[in-house]
């Protein structure tokens, strides 16, 4: 049976059961309006659900019950107990018909026509209500034609020899109601009577006759869904698991006990709780399972539509979908995967003409499969396209700044492969709809290392590319390598350690040093190390100085005082003497922090003798780097717990645990250590500091497109307002009453040079990029010479601009650049916004952002937040956009002033005109704010009601003048 | 203890510790466990008033130097062994460390007084007020004060 049938019937019975409960009450308040809304808004959904199911019967009987119940529920029908048979009756149906599904998987024949006649009868009101023989007509003979039906259902039931007692017994219960119903003297009450005899034999109060269906149903019902499925709360599961963890520590620090005990008689038992706990935590890790499949399921279509967009061949093959992972995880790698299958698609596959003559197969292949390998669910994306170009990686490093070319004259190509995971980075020449602005690849994996997952790349430019994504099955129970430092244990996720390295002066692995950092020569590449104990400020004494760590010849025996001779000794010699010996940095650098303490000295000072230092070798993103520590122990299955709040400021740290002999560990996380030792590409998780929704704009990031348009300065634009870029051909470009147009999905879009030095080339195949605005039904694009970059920075428009089409120039990215005013091209393209726009905007320029004027916009269009937002602080104001009216009530009520209230009417929930009158209600902190109204429609009712409600002014949207008028009018009054 | 008298006088119960020979007190209500001198685990670059977390029947517990929260010399080593008492502040358990634990006394609120204003600022900040006893006072620390502010 189809899954969604399932699902669909699961459902449905649990909302009829619990509707058998409330059918008792509804009998003794009829008119029960929440009651009523219950099993109206029930009947929809059966309905709307069959109709996409395709189960007609069903449907028609949920239609038609709906009805009468919709009647019921605005009190066009007043509610009589015959009504509430008939409501009794159409449940019943219901029920029979769904259980009908779920034995056969598909609809039981036959019609519901009589029952379907009585609904629609009591619908129209007039002829039962005011003609009681309808229904007493009705009920004889309908009797009959659910007889049969019941009939019917007994026998196919009892023909499979399954017809339990309690069928039986149930049929004979009936019995007696039964004749109630045969004899319908004055039907009504007599029908409300027996509907009470028979609830006290049936919690399911239905009319007599039909009583043993649901009865039969019911049991046979409950014992199918009890054996299948059975719903369990998320918050249960979660409760078990945590409980399951704590079971698991403690029987690890249980196992530790005994392992130093040889031969006791906890042994035996304790092996037995091993393998019963172990298998409980299995049994409760795969009740949070779900196949990988369900992450994918869209991805079909996703690649069928993205092939005939791009007038691509492509094929998507997937294996392993049954591979299954914590549902947890599952949600969190979803979209990172959709996005990685697009852009296999997208930039990976070529064009099918290409393909044929590269001799390939027309049809590009794209292969997902899942597998488990050691704990970790392994998925990978494989597709034969044309692989990543690595001198267009180069290319795009170099003029990104990302390194230079003597640096990647050095770097492998794996290494520069790596960059496509950058920030801001993107290999498509041409920034399509679908891919391509430079910040997926970025995001997806920040995502997979968000959940402790790495993600690999390996790529032959022409063959295709594989992406290896590896994950943990589940965030609860890591596997962890305990490490030490200083005399300090630490654990490392194993998930982010690849290898590790042992250092001895005696192996020719050694650590090396230029000019004081740490490297280490792993095969052929060359990584930077971190000291973990000076990283974590465990060896202050001589941190100051890493030379200092660089000590301790064979001979000198370890004692402090010597290390701290030798190291001032090699302080003297030239670095480059300094060789095999710094192995032991951190011998000495422990003996030297401990002088206060005895035991450890000692301790350390074996350690300096035996000269072996370790390795961790981790990867975060690309970016590869080992991480020196004194020792490594075993590994452990940890519980990842949260630190407290206090510490939550250490992004070295992820969490800590209880270790199995009950001391408690801090976990390290490997990106913080990689952020740490300024690796700059590993994401910015930094910068991320909770900003309240209120901090001013201004202080924030903004996505900005960089292009040029053949000026010196370049022309930046908010990434937000950009709805699609496109290369647009000369020769698609049309002329539409002399301006110029293009055919754009479909619609004629209107196309305005940037400026006038922006021109289409003579030969029909000139490109030029095309910024597309669009916001509703309007679009239109704007045609620049070269889309530059994507890049994030904080706009500061530090001089207005009096050109229309400038909102002001600022510093990005170190260039002074021209930010565009959106607003002027839509006003140019819709000349009905669009008056006088030479006129100098308000740009008045306190430096002081507490003599700024405060405004507030409340528009749940981003469009229109995005592009106001800019044209407002360039006049001066310091401005604070807000999706919906909901949110500025709560800054209200938390205290936030505001100077002004820009606020659109058309908004979903509360409009404008409401949010108008909360803002202006009495008592209300905002009551003297004043308030301008922002609409697209703007007729003099609206107008009038606007004022009504407290709006100051009236501002047509797009009509940027009169609303920086306004403001300034409203604001000096 | 549960209902004497006193408690119909509107008394309340704390448990008295003491840190540098200064005597504090803290309701006992409060007050989960008293532990002696404990294994802790330190952690690196957290404030120096975290002297680091301990596990307590499998819950990780932060433990805080209250000496060096209050100011007050580290205590000599040497000499004696510390003392900690565990309170829950916002569902995380903390130890304090201290000197040492003494008794629970039974305290009338009425003769509960305001703390002189020339205290050092930091003690008034985590002092509610102040109990006269018999030749010395006690002061009473407000537990979620004395937290609060640490790591900023």
């Amino acid at each position: 049976m189809d899954d969604l049938i399932i699902e669909f019937i699961t459902e449905t019975n649990e909302s009829l059961e619990e509707l058998d409960l409330d059918l008792v009450n509804l009998e003794k308040n009829p008119n029960d309006k929440d009651l009523l809304g219950k099993i109206f808004r029930l009947m929809h959904t059966i309905k709307g659900t069959c109709g996409f199911l395709s189960l007609p019967r069903l449907e028609k009987v949920a239609h038609h019950a709906e009805n009468v119940l919709g009647k019921f529920r605005d009190g066009a029908l007043e509610v009589t107990p015959g009504y509430v048979t008939l409501i009794f009756e159409s449940i019943d149906q219901i029920k029979y018909i769904v259980s009908e599904i779920e034995e056969t998987g598909s609809e039981p024949a036959g019609s519901d026509k009589a029952l379907i006649d009585r609904l629609d009868a009591a619908y129209e009101g007039k002829e039962v209500s005011g003609d009681a023989s309808a229904v007493g007509e009705s009920s004889p003979e309908d009797p009959e034609d659910e007889k049969d039906i019941v009939i019917d259902i007994q026998e196919k039931e009892l023909a499979p020899g399954d017809a339990s007692i309690d069928e039986l017994e149930a049929a004979f219960a009936a019995a007696p109601g039964m004749e109630g119903i045969v004899n319908p003297a004055d039907e009504q009450k007599e029908e409300g009577k027996s509907e009470e005899e028979g609830k006290s034999a049936a919690p399911p109060p239905p009319p007599p006759i039909k009583k043993e269906e649901p009865k039969n149903k019911t049991a046979k019902k409950e014992k199918k869904v009890a054996s299948q499925t059975l719903r369990v709360s998320v918050d249960v599961l979660e409760d078990l698991m945590t409980m399951v963890s704590e079971l698991v520590l403690t029987r690890n620090q249980l196992l530790q006990i005994v392992r130093s005990h040889d031969n006791t008689e906890f042994s035996a038992p304790l092996q037995n709780l091993n393998h019963v706990v172990s298998e409980l935590q299995e049994g409760v890790m795969k009740t949070r399972m779900q196949p990988i499949g369900n992450a994918w399921s869209k991805l079909p279509r996703i690649i069928r539509d993205l092939g005939l967009e791009l007038n691509k061949k492509i094929e998507l093959v997937m294996s392993g979908q049954e591979t299954e992972l914590d549902r947890q995880v599952l949600e969190l790698i979803k979209d990172p995967l959709t996005h990685m299958v697009r852009n296999s698609g997208d930039h990976g596959i070529e064009m099918p003409e290409e393909r044929v003559k590269l001799g390939k197969p027309e049809t590009g292949k794209i292969w997902l499969d899942a597998y488990h390998e050691g704990g970790h669910i392994i998925i990978k994306i494989t597709d034969d396209g044309k692989g990543l170009s690595e001198d267009k990686i180069k290319e795009k490093i170099l003029s990104n700044g990302l390194a230079t070319e003597e640096e990647l004259e050095e770097m492998s190509s794996q290494q520069i492969q790596q960059f496509i995971f950058a920030a801001g980075f993107s290999t498509a020449e041409k920034v399509t709809a679908v891919s391509g602005r430079g910040v997926g690849m970025d995001v997806v994996r920040t995502n997979i290392e968000k959940i402790g997952g790495t993600i690999d790349l390996k790529s032959k430019a022409g063959e295709g590319s594989t992406f290896t994504i590896k994950i943990p099955l589940t965030l609860a129970i890591v596997s962890a390598l305990i490490v030490e430092a200083a005399g300090e244990r630490f654990a490392i996720p194993q998930l982010s350690i690849k290898e590790l390295v042992m250092v001895t002066e005696k192996t020719d692995n050694r650590i090396e040093y230029i000019k004081g950092s740490p490297v280490f020569r792993l095969r052929d590449s060359l990584l930077p190390l971190v000291s973990l104990s000076n990283i974590l400020g465990l060896s202050e004494n001589n941190a100051l100085d890493e030379v200092k760590e660089l000590t301790c010849n064979d001979d000198k025996k370890p004692s402090t005082e010597e290390n701290i001779k030798a190291t001032e000794q090699v302080l003297h010699d030239d670095n480059e003497a300094i060789t095999s010996e710094e192995v032991t940095n951190s011998a000495s650098e422990n003996a030297e922090i401990i002088d206060d303490d005895e035991k450890e000295n000692s301790k350390l000072a074996e350690d300096a003798k035996r000269k072996n230092l370790y390795l961790v070798i981790s990867q975060v993103g690309g970016y590869e780097f080992g991480i020196i520590v004194d020792r490594v122990f075993d590994t452990e299955e940890i519980v990842v717990k949260p630190v407290a709040q206090m510490l939550k400021d250490l992004t070295l740290f992820s969490g800590n645990t209880i270790l199995g002999d009950g001391s408690v560990i801090m976990i390290l996380d490997p990106n913080g250590i990689a952020n740490a030792t300024g690796n700059i590409a590993v994401g910015d998780a930094h910068d991320n500091h909770d900003e309240e929704v209120f901090s001013h704009t201004n202080k924030k990031k903004t996505s900005l497109l960089l292009f040029n348009v053949g000026e010196p300065a370049p022309k930046a634009v908010p990434l937000s307002l950009v709805a699609r870029l496109e290369n647009i051909k000369a020769k698609d470009v049309e002329y539409a009453s002399g301006k110029m147009t293009v055919q754009y999905r479909g619609t004629l879009m209107p196309l305005i040079p940037f400026c006038p030095s922006v021109q289409m080339g003579d030969s029909d195949d000139d490109e030029k990029p095309v910024l597309v605005f669009a916001d509703k039904d309007q679009s239109m694009g704007i045609i620049v010479n070269e889309i530059v970059d994507i890049i994030e920075e904080y706009i500061d428009i530090q001089l207005s601009s009096s050109q229309g089409n400038l909102l002001g120039s600022a510093i990005i990215n170190g260039v002074s650049t021209d930010v565009v005013d959106i607003a002027y091209f839509l006003n140019s393209v819709n000349k009905d916004w669009f008056k006088d726009h030479d006129d100098t905007p308000f740009a008045k320029h306190d430096d002081d952002l507490e003599l700024r004027k405060r405004v507030l916009i409340v528009d749940d269009s981003p469009f229109f937040r995005n592009m106001l937002t800019p044209l407002l602080s360039v006049a001066g104001y310091d401005v604070t956009t807000l999706e919906g009216p909901q949110d500025a009530l709560e800054l209200r009520d938390k205290g936030v002033v505001f100077d002004a209230i820009i606020s659109d009417i058309e908004m979903p929930d509360i409009n404008g005109f409401e949010f108008a009158q909360h803002v202006k209600q009495e008592n209300s902190k905002w009551a003297d704010i004043p308030m301008i109204a922002l609409s697209s429609h703007a007729t003099p009712e609206d107008i009038e009601h606007g004022t009504q409600v407290g709006f100051n002014s009236y501002v047509a949207k797009f009509d940027k003048d009169t609303l920086l008028n306004t403001l300034a009018q409203t604001l000096n009054s | 203890m549960a209902k004497d008298e006193l408690e119909e006088d509107h008394s309340k119960d704390y448990l008295t510790i003491i840190i540098a020979d200064q005597r504090f007190g803290i309701p006992v209500l409060q007050v989960q466990d008293v532990l002696r001198e404990q294994k802790v685990t330190k952690i690196p670059l957290a404030s120096p008033e975290v002297a680091g977390s301990l596990n307590l029947r499998g819950r990780i517990v932060t433990a805080i130097d209250v000496r060096k929260r209050l100011n007050l010399p580290e205590i000599n080593k040497a000499d004696q062994t510390n003392m900690s008492v565990v309170v829950e502040h916002k569902n995380e358990l903390f130890s304090l460390i201290i000197d040492k634990v003494g008794d629970v006394l039974s305290l009338k609120e009425d003769e509960f007084e305001k703390n002189p204003g020339t205290l050092d600022p930091i003690w008034r900040d985590i002092s509610t007020g102040i109990y006269q006893l018999d030749g010395e006072l006690l002061v009473i620390i407000d537990v979620a004060k004395l937290l609060e502010n640490i790591g900023e």
